[in-house]
């Protein structure tokens, strides 16, 4: 039997990724947990890690569950939701409309289109997000055209606004990719029996292209989504105030402002628990898509 | 079939064209103009004051070529990204090879662990290294070393599933017909897997480049100060401060190195399909998009 010869050596090859991956993406996980539910030195208030987990304490995550629920960090909480649930869409409405166009219709501009939608990834998010802070400062180009059709407005003073805007422009490429690779594997034969049955262009988008590119719309918005629940650099450049904060800047304000690293573990943790949800749902799905494009 | 789609029952689609070319347009031109102001006369980089090149070359303290904090900058950022592509690239390749082979129990879990950071958001990556690196590995300096660990670990499954790709298209007739000549299973792996991984080892040492180029969370978790102040860190945290147009520049020239390293990629694969032929007709671009999905 060939096929259990050599076993050793697929073993082999495997062995230090997978310990890699072990000791500095698993372990450091179950580090962040015992963090959370470790102790408070009494002496010098910092916080000690609990590495068994019969020493956990809850007091700590008891305590800062109790602001998520009903004190400070509740706002906080409804507002990341807000934030991201509105970029989201946002970005589906900007970025759907140009992934179909990408997939049907762009003829021999479809290279160029193609290599135009990639290369956003090879600038650098901070660029991008410092271009628009030059163009949004009060004397910025953007504002004063702004204020050319007479609309006023301090953009980087702590606007909600901005941020959704941020986080749209920074994630869009991220989804117009995979929604172009789903709505290009679409079969278009599909498409001409629904017009050869009647169905008007508006219909045949509706009851053809739009439910066969659902999986491929949830997965785009679900890959957008993650990295937007942990953003807080996105608001820190265009924002910075306390009224824009989101889960990350308190992450971020926690773990590298503050004596208080256990707090910033228990938001990392409950942020975790409520994106579990999506993680294994775009896991799944995308598992699934590729047994069947090997089938 | 598609050559009578696309001409008489579907109209031209002028709106979707339209809204296809604003979006290109929203996305570079403000880049382009933060590059253009790096050229600005004076300390501003909101108002345009005239051509110069005070803050690339000329003002002898605070220009890109003269500044030694944006040099350091600049120095952290590449040094890590290429440290990074050269641990990441045969880890990966090695850990996808493993996978598609390896039937033993285990495969199965590590193939879900490697899964999961492709998912994980950043932010929960860099806050558990950088407690994790403050708490028990204690002997890992925060700064190049902690963020050089940090980078590998979020970079290598990108490698995995960049190789798995080109794995499953290879297919195993080439590796059993080596066997069946005699050749042992390292034998195989060497003198027929390896050369036929090429272009994926290719694009992943250059994913893996722009990825740690292109990464801010970890950097900044794990930095320990000013000595280890990558360039997105450094961005970070002047961007709204009055620092002048040679921030302008230093992001420019980021993304200058960026696109340096994927034509490189580019000219890299052009060469191994002159020697090697195939390709099916594709451009070499449409197949480093391709990895990209």
């Amino acid at each position: 039997m060939r096929k259990h010869e050599g076993q050793w050596l697929w073993g082999l090859l495997a062995g230090p990724g997978t310990i890699w991956l072990l000791l500095l993406f698993a372990l450091p996980f179950y580090g962040l947990a015992c963090v959370a539910f470790g102790e408070i030195d009494p002496i010098f208030r910092n916080a000690v890690a609990a590495w068994n987990p019969l020493d956990w304490r809850f007091e700590n995550f008891g305590e800062v569950m109790g602001e998520i629920l009903t004190g400070s960090l509740r706002r906080v909480f409804v507002r990341t939701f807000a934030y991201v649930l509105s970029a989201v869409v946002l970005s589906f409405l900007i970025g759907y409309p140009v992934a179909y166009y990408l997939a049907r219709h762009a003829g021999r501009w479809r290279g160029l289109l193609l290599a135009l939608m990639i290369l956003p990834f090879w600038v650098n998010y901070l660029m991008r997000m410092l271009a628009w802070v030059n163009l949004l400062q009060v004397d910025g180009w953007a504002t004063k055209a702004f204020s050319a059709f007479g609309f006023q407005y301090n953009f980087l003073d702590g606007k909600g606004i901005t941020v959704i805007f941020g986080l749209v422009y920074g994630y869009v490429p991220f989804l117009v990719l995979p929604l172009y690779a789903s709505l290009e594997r679409l079969d278009v034969r599909l498409l001409e029996a629904a017009r050869d049955l009647g169905a008007g262009p508006a219909n045949a988008f509706r009851m053809v292209t739009m439910p066969l590119s659902r999986p491929g719309m949830m997965a785009a918005g679900v890959i957008i989504a993650l990295p937007m629940f942990g953003d807080y650099y996105t608001n820190d450049m265009l924002s910075r105030s306390p009224a824009t904060e989101m889960i990350g800047n308190q992450v971020d304000f926690y773990l590298n402002g503050t004596t208080q690293p256990q707090k910033g573990a228990v938001l990392v943790l409950v942020l975790s628990a409520l994106l579990v949800v999506f993680m294994s749902y775009y896991l799944v799905t995308t598992m699934r898509m590729q047994r069947e494009l090997q089938a | 079939m598609s050559g009578l789609l696309r001409r008489s029952p579907w109209r031209r689609p002028v709106v979707l064209a339209t809204w296809t070319w604003l979006y290109v347009a929203w996305m570079f031109v403000p880049v382009v103009i933060a590059f253009v102001f790096s050229f600005n006369g004076g300390r501003s980089r909101s108002v345009w004051q005239g051509f110069s090149l005070r803050w690339w070359t000329e003002d002898p303290n605070a220009s890109f070529l003269h500044d030694e904090s944006l040099h350091s900058a600049l120095r952290n950022s590449l040094i890590l990204a290429v440290l990074t592509m050269l641990i990441a690239t045969p880890l990966g390749v090695a850990l996808a090879v493993g996978l598609a082979r390896w039937q033993a129990k285990i495969a199965k879990g590590a193939n879900w662990l490697m899964l999961i950071p492709l998912v994980t958001p950043e932010i929960v990556m860099g806050a558990s290294l950088l407690l994790v690196f403050s708490n028990l590995y204690t002997g890992v300096p925060l700064g190049r070393p902690a963020q050089l660990l940090g980078h590998v670990t979020f970079s290598m499954s990108y490698v995995v599933v960049v190789s798995r790709g080109r794995l499953l298209s290879i297919g195993r007739d080439y590796e059993e017909a080596a066997r069946d000549l005699g050749a042992t299973a390292i034998q195989a792996l060497r003198m027929v897997l390896l050369p036929l991984l090429a272009p994926a080892i290719l694009a992943s040492f250059v994913i893996v480049f722009a990825m740690s180029i292109d990464d801010f969370v970890i950097s900044s978790f794990l930095s320990s100060g000013a000595s280890s102040e990558t360039v997105p860190v450094r961005i970070y945290s002047a961007v709204r401060t009055s620092s002048t147009p040679a921030l302008n520049a230093l992001a420019s020239f980021l993304v200058f190195s960026s696109l340096f390293a994927l034509a490189l990629g580019m000219l890299g694969m052009t060469a191994y399909r002159r020697r090697r032929g195939g390709g099916d007709g594709e451009s070499v671009l449409t197949e480093f998009a391709k990895f990209e999905m």
